[in-house]
């Protein structure tokens, strides 16, 4: 089997970045990823990337992966990686169908949605229940729905219910919601939402598709009659894959300033890792600080 | 011969929008049907597929849900 100089896990924008970088640096390698943008491609709207006042999400994605091909790089999209595990002085990469070795990799793994761990909730997912209400918020016209979470991204799915749904509950397990008040108060003049705070959900019902949540506000239960339920309550990092190597409390990947893991060759960069600022554009700078990283182990080596 | 490619989708979701990217670069002509619209085919679409999430492709009557560009491609080269 043949040893890369590099393998790159991902393509968001931390591993799409180091990919733009390693090429240039005619680095022999290839990137491992089950979808091109990640959380970026299901971004509504961006405003905070310099260089764009206002982009989309698909739009920046787009112009991530024009810039990605005009390089020759090998791209192997839609696999998603089981193990990474450093062995002797190479390290194993496992994906559902293939094997790889490489000498250095980047993980850039990124973060998925955090679910709710309800019982049934798996049953109902893409049947009532999503985790993306940019996509799935039209198929809730004119029924009852309820939004999990009373961060930023709840409400923003507020919002966006609100102009489809007939009624929205918006449950948040701690007393306060911790979005930006601009957005509360959007969601507190309209007569379509309840709010309910200090609240859990305790189960999701239903027979093909949801028909309703049972939660509970200081233990008190009552059953919501709702056939959407937008979850909105975090994100968790992808990293269990990767063996070996140190994580935080909350399982990133901790790297130092340079984007090494304790695991001698095995970098990591943007949301999958410990890094301050969960950012589109923290996330590209740190995926070429892995590069350089990683260029930087290699030379040493061969030296 | 050319096959019948349906994509149902909704203005806002991401997946659709590459999806048809990705079928417009392989020169496949498909109808596009926004489920966000159309009740009628937002109830097609569940009935079909089992379940409420977009993009959903139909190719010749085989279901795929979500961008799945390996089981697009294998379909449509069938």
């Amino acid at each position: 089997m043949k040893t890369q100089d590099l393998i790159i896990v991902g393509a968001g924008p931390a591993g799409i970045t180091a990919s733009v970088y390693a090429a240039r640096k005619r680095m022999d390698f290839l990137v491992i990823t089950k979808d091109v943008g990640g959380q970026t491609a299901l971004s509504a709207d961006i405003e905070n990337y310099t260089g764009y006042k206002f982009i989309t999400g698909p739009d920046l994605v787009e112009k991530f992966t024009e810039h990605l091909a005009q390089f020759d790089i090998d791209v192997r999209e839609g696999e998603t990686v089981t193990r990474v595990e450093k062995s002797d002085d190479t390290i194993e990469i496992d994906t559902e169908s293939d094997n790889f070795r490489a000498r250095t990799v980047i993980i850039a793994s990124g973060r998925v949605p955090r679910e709710l761990e309800v019982e049934d909730e798996k049953k109902y997912k893409h049947r009532g229940v999503t985790y993306c209400a940019t996509c799935d918020a039209p198929f809730f016209a004119d029924v009852d729905v309820a939004v999990i979470g009373g961060g930023n991204s709840g409400l923003d799915a507020v919002l966006q219910a609100i102009k489809i749904a007939s009624k929205v509950y918006l449950i948040e397990i701690q007393p306060e919601l911790r979005a930006d008040p601009i957005m509360v108060e959007q969601a507190e003049n309209s007569d379509k939402v309840t709010i309910l705070t200090s609240t859990k959900v305790e189960k999701i019902y239903g027979d093909d598709f949801v028909e309703g949540i049972t939660v509970s506000t200081e233990g008190e239960q009552r059953d919501l009659d709702v056939r959407g339920v937008l979850v909105e309550i975090g994100y968790d990092p992808v990293s269990d894959f990767v063996k070996g190597v140190k994580k935080n409390k909350f399982n990133e990947i901790a790297i130092n300033c340079r984007c090494e893991t304790n695991v001698p060759g095995i970098f990591a960069a943007g949301d999958v890792t410990d890094v301050y600022g969960k950012q589109i554009i923290v996330a590209c700078g740190e995926g070429v600080k892995a590069t350089l990283a990683a260029f930087e182990y290699l030379s040493k080596r061969s030296s | 011969m050319q096959k019948s490619v349906k994509v149902y989708s909704t203005a806002t979701c991401p997946y659709c929008k590459m999806t048809k990217e990705f079928l417009a670069e392989k020169d496949v002509a498909f109808d596009d049907v926004d489920v966000g619209q159309n009740k009628e085919a937002a109830k097609e679409m569940v009935e079909k597929s089992g379940q409420m999430s977009v993009p959903v492709i139909d190719i010749d009557g085989e279901i795929i849900v979500g961008f799945d560009k390996k089981a697009i491609t294998r379909e449509l080269e069938k």
